[in-house]
């Protein structure tokens, strides 16, 4: 019986907590925003995060846009050839880059590289009362560490997204053109006839824009929220990548039957 | 007191790639020069039946892409289905053009195809293109094909 009762509590406990959490989050990315001047005056801070969070993304961004290309050239292939359309395999590799996985998997693998990065350094900051340091000497840690760290995952995230898509479709360029050998001028000239600037690339681009907001957000909360114990900070980073991961699928899913339906 | 570091090199080089990404999505993988951004004037076509047509669907002139759909409705006051096409303002086309709407090989997606026709008067934006050929419907065919193979039959 008791053990019944416990478990009714956790569960209580639990859902007041995530609510408290949220409506923390929720004042904590007013106070984020309204002190965001200080990070545009002093752009190099923000140039440092744009450096952390963007640059030092580059790599596997890059890499891993080149495979799901590759991935998505040979089985686009096998499935079109069996209907006579191999030259279309240059649309679907670039409308499921540019409209879904490009986005996605770019926000996946940012939160998971950059993200992660910027809970760890916050939430260290924390433990060793860096962030209360910075208080008493006047010095907001909102303005002076959260916020840029927040402006430079939001910016670069996009630019990230763009660069994942260019990769996937040179990819998918290499795999069926020059190792499979599918028409050079089909393949560019039937992805240019069905991928529209305004529907597809910049969806996309709002898309990712939503995801690296949304993905810096997370990712300074949990910092800056997190227990000033070694495993809050691990507890912290763990949260940053499973939130971050469910947030970004369900907003994908929201922000996709907004815009591509009909 | 602001002074060049190497880090301003490395990100520098990061917005550049990442614009140049951009860039090449919107030139090399997307049509950028389509019909985007040009201006465009708008005319209706009143259509007994449009098939499977949708919006942002091709508007073709001979072949060449001329414009898109717009808006897809239905006027209860004439009881058929008007769709508003919008046109690039490059070309004109006479007030007596056909639209007709046009299958794009045997399974392709459907299109607005536009015949000029004989006027001097040009359509302006807001008019009607009143002689319109609605889509085709198989069924319709299949039923008329073998009315007309029951109609023959006796002769036989």
């Amino acid at each position: 019986m008791s053990a019944i009762a416990s478990a009714l509590r956790r569960i209580g406990a639990l859902t007041i907590d995530g609510i408290w959490r949220l409506g923390f989050a929720t004042r904590f990315l007013f106070a984020v925003l309204l002190n965001s001047g200080q990070s545009l005056r002093r752009i190099h801070l923000t140039i440092r995060e744009l450096y952390f969070s963007g640059v030092l993304s580059l790599l596997i961004i890059m890499v891993s846009g080149l495979f799901v290309g590759l991935v998505l050239g040979l089985q686009g292939y096998d499935i079109l050839q069996r209907y006579g359309s191999a030259d279309a395999v240059g649309v679907m590799v670039a409308l499921s880059l540019l409209r879904e996985l490009g986005p996605v998997i770019a926000a996946l693998l940012f939160a998971s590289r950059a993200g992660s990065a910027i809970t760890a350094e916050i939430g260290l900051m924390k433990t060793t009362e860096q962030l209360k340091a910075m208080d008493m000497m006047a010095v907001n840690p909102i303005a002076r560490v959260v916020a840029p760290r927040f402006w430079g995952g939001v910016l670069s995230m996009p630019l990230l997204a763009a660069l994942f898509s260019a990769m996937g479709v040179f990819g998918g360029w290499v795999i069926t053109v020059v190792v499979i050998g599918v028409d050079d001028g089909a393949f560019w000239s039937q992805m240019q006839a069905a991928v529209e600037f305004r529907y597809d690339v910049v969806n996309g681009v709002i898309k990712s824009a939503v995801f690296g907001t949304v993905v810096s957000l997370i990712a300074v909360f949990e910092g800056y929220d997190c227990q000033p114990t070694a495993e809050g900070v691990s507890r912290a980073i763990t949260r940053t990548v499973v939130t971050s991961a469910l947030a970004i699928l369900a907003l994908d899913f929201v922000l996709t039957s907004f815009m591509f339906r009909g | 007191m602001m002074s060049r570091t190497a880090l301003d090199l490395w990100v520098g080089l990061f917005v550049a790639i990442g614009f140049a990404a951009l860039v090449f999505l919107a030139m090399k993988v997307g049509n950028f020069s389509g019909l985007d951004g040009a201006e465009t004037y708008r005319v209706e076509a009143p259509f007994d039946n449009i098939g499977g047509l949708k919006v942002r669907a091709p508007v073709k002139s001979s072949g060449v892409l001329v414009g898109r759909v717009a808006v897809i409705r239905f006027d209860p006051a004439i009881y058929r289905a008007v769709v508003e096409l919008e046109i690039d303002k490059r070309y004109a086309f006479p007030a007596d053009t056909t639209a007709s709407i046009l299958t794009s090989g045997l399974l392709g997606e459907q299109y607005v195809g536009l015949e000029a026709g004989a006027d001097t008067a040009m359509l302006k934006g807001g008019d009607r293109v009143l002689i319109t050929q609605s889509a085709v419907v198989l069924e319709k065919l299949i039923g008329q094909f073998m009315f007309d193979r029951a109609a023959d039959a006796p002769a036989q």
